[in-house]
């Protein structure tokens, strides 16, 4: 009798919660199954149509991907230089953010003020800044090569010299790497100070202290920053689309771009989806790497 | 020997930091010379523009760019749309977001744990992979060319990180809180307007502070949906002018990017404190 109203009443509550839960998440799961799942599902089968700009389109099979694998020579340029981006802007990325989130933890003083500063960048990278970095850029007017003359450097036509353009997007993008900075930061600022202190004790130089120390205890936000930042570089598409609409020759464009251009301005539906699940099957890859190396690189401190 | 050692030691840190002091300048400056750039070049005639060796004081400041720049577009229609959705998208992630995070911190409900693993799953999510089925639906609703495409996500959960967030800070809140306000006889939407929402405070100020920039900024995706130049956001409306006059009014051009990056600044400085917050929540928790 007891157990049984027990039960009744534990159920009671279990009912409120579960309609209270889902009566919460509702925006948000409305917005997941109409706009992520059902989309998801529907690129899928898009990538096996030859749609067009409003959706319609016939099976095709996998005319799509064999077009892109053997025909398109735009599709291996974006990936080559969408790869070749994330392969040079991730890991300098991570080594600069390291590297300045730890001079920036060492007791500077102004701490305030070098935050604000590599903050700024950051903050308004947008349209504006982009096209100003255009500017700066310039190979004729530009004031790099001013800079360059002065040391009797004749400089190169960056964002038009097929070898450096994608280079000069890795730079551009490196310069707002405030936010991993300062995520950084805070990550060396939560390490105890008994471990230093006990290095200390043992007479362990500076450095030996960031690579025995700071380093490891640091690698779940370097982790962190890693995975976001593959995710996000894979995306690259307002530098290039805005500096050098994917030339000189390509060398710019990029995954994302391409999807924008096929699906927007060719209006060819079905073909940018293949594209975006050539990329997403990328990305994964590449997650899927650092997901499995984790725990051989990683440590948490529980 | 032994009055020596210390010595060294404290001349040794001194070097170092330094170091610090001479490597944290040198990429202060770096952060900040294109910005001092940008505004020379503004006041700069097209002819002192071009020259080589460039000058970096203007030699005349030619604040005409402004006026021309601003009128070579309808910039006051761009900055007017945008304001609007910044301010709109901004109120809709706060509430949203938050009113979803507290489903998921709160009621511990059959299968909360499989839509939240869907919810960080999200996070993993590129944008390209939905973006075409999405763009088809709105087109299907008559949507593409209005702001609906660009509000929408706002209004339903505010996007999954700023859930997260929000979650985490509930989460932290105690118990006793929810319990003593429903033995007070309070629903628990009246628990969630009047003593959850003003205790993620923090939250709420570091979430929309984010939230205004991130509209302000935001390019990809009004260059999708929006065609119509008098549906402009200030982002379209510049890379606007920079395809049609290019680097040929590099005056203008620079002094329309300053006066359009003033605002981001602005709140910047103003909320420093929100974005410092902020990172510090999103750090290894992650």
């Amino acid at each position: 009798m007891m157990n049984e109203k027990k039960k009744k009443k534990i159920s009671g509550i279990q009912k409120r919660n579960n309609l209270n839960f889902y009566l919460y998440i509702s925006p948000w799961l409305i917005f997941f199954l109409v706009l992520t799942v059902y989309p998801m599902i529907k690129s899928f089968i898009l990538a096996f149509t030859d749609s067009s700009f409003n959706g319609q389109g016939n099976f095709i099979g996998l005319e799509n991907f064999v077009q892109a694998f053997t025909m398109d020579p735009r599709f291996w340029a974006a990936f080559k230089n969408t790869i070749c981006y994330v392969l040079m802007y991730v890991p300098l990325s991570l080594v600069l953010s390291f590297f300045l989130g730890w001079l920036l933890s060492r007791n500077v003083k102004f701490l305030g003020f070098w935050r604000t500063v590599f903050y700024l960048p950051y903050i308004t990278a947008g349209v504006a800044v982009t096209i100003l970095w255009g500017w700066i850029f310039n190979g004729t007017y530009g004031v790099i090569n001013y800079i360059l003359s002065l040391f009797g450097i004749q400089g190169p036509n960056w964002l038009g010299d097929k070898r450096l353009a994608l280079g000069c997007i890795v730079v551009m993008c490196l310069w707002s790497l405030g936010n991993q900075i300062l995520i950084m930061l805070a990550g060396i600022q939560d390490i105890p100070d008994s471990y230093y202190e006990s290095a200390k004790i043992d007479g362990a130089s500076t450095l030996r202290q960031v690579f025995a120390i700071t380093l490891p205890l640091s690698t779940p936000t370097i982790f962190f920053n890693l995975v976001i930042g593959v995710i996000s570089a894979f995306q690259l598409f307002n530098q290039p689309y805005i500096l050098t609409q994917g030339g000189p020759v390509n060398s710019t464009v990029t995954v994302a771009m391409l999807i924008f251009q096929n699906a927007f301005q060719y209006g060819k539906m079905g073909y940018a989806s293949c594209i975006a699940w050539c990329l997403f099957i990328v990305i994964m890859i590449f997650t899927g790497i650092i997901e499995f190396t984790q725990n051989k690189w990683v440590f948490y401190d529980n | 020997m032994s009055n020596r050692r210390p010595m060294s030691k404290t001349t040794a840190r001194r070097v170092s930091m330094t170091i610090t002091y001479i490597i944290l300048a040198l990429c202060a400056v770096i952060c900040i010379f294109p910005f001092f750039w940008m505004l020379t070049t503004a006041f700069k005639s097209t002819a002192e523009a071009y020259l080589f060796p460039p000058t970096f004081i203007p030699k005349k400041w030619l604040f005409s760019n402004f006026t021309n720049g601003l009128q070579a577009a309808d910039f006051a229609t761009f900055t007017k749309n945008t304001v609007f959705l910044v301010i709109i998208n901004t109120v809709a992630t706060v509430i949203s977001s938050a009113f979803v995070a507290y489903g998921f911190a709160k009621f511990p409900a059959n299968g909360s744990k499989f839509w939240y693993t869907c919810l960080m799953a999200t996070m993993m999510l590129p944008a390209q992979v939905t973006l075409i089925p999405q763009y088809l639906l709105y087109y299907k609703m008559g949507m593409v060319d209005t702001y609906w495409p660009l509000i929408i996500p706002s209004l339903f959960g505010g996007g999954a990180y700023n859930i997260f967030l929000y979650r985490q800070f509930f989460l932290s809140l105690p118990k006793e809180l929810n319990e003593a306000a429903t033995i007070d006889g309070a629903s628990s939407f009246q628990t969630f307007i009047y003593i959850m929402m003003p205790a993620v405070k923090p939250v709420s100020m570091c979430v929309g502070v984010m939230s205004l920039v991130y509209n302000w900024n935001d390019f990809y995706q009004p260059l999708i949906y929006l065609n119509s130049t008098r549906k402009f956001t200030v982002a379209i409306g510049l890379q606007f002018l920079n395809s049609s006059m290019g680097t040929t009014k590099i005056g203008q051009m620079m002094a329309v990017a300053v006066v359009m990056t003033i605002p981001v600044l602005l709140i910047f400085f103003v909320c420093q404190k929100y974005f410092v917050q902020g990172i510090k929540m999103q750090g290894i928790k992650g």
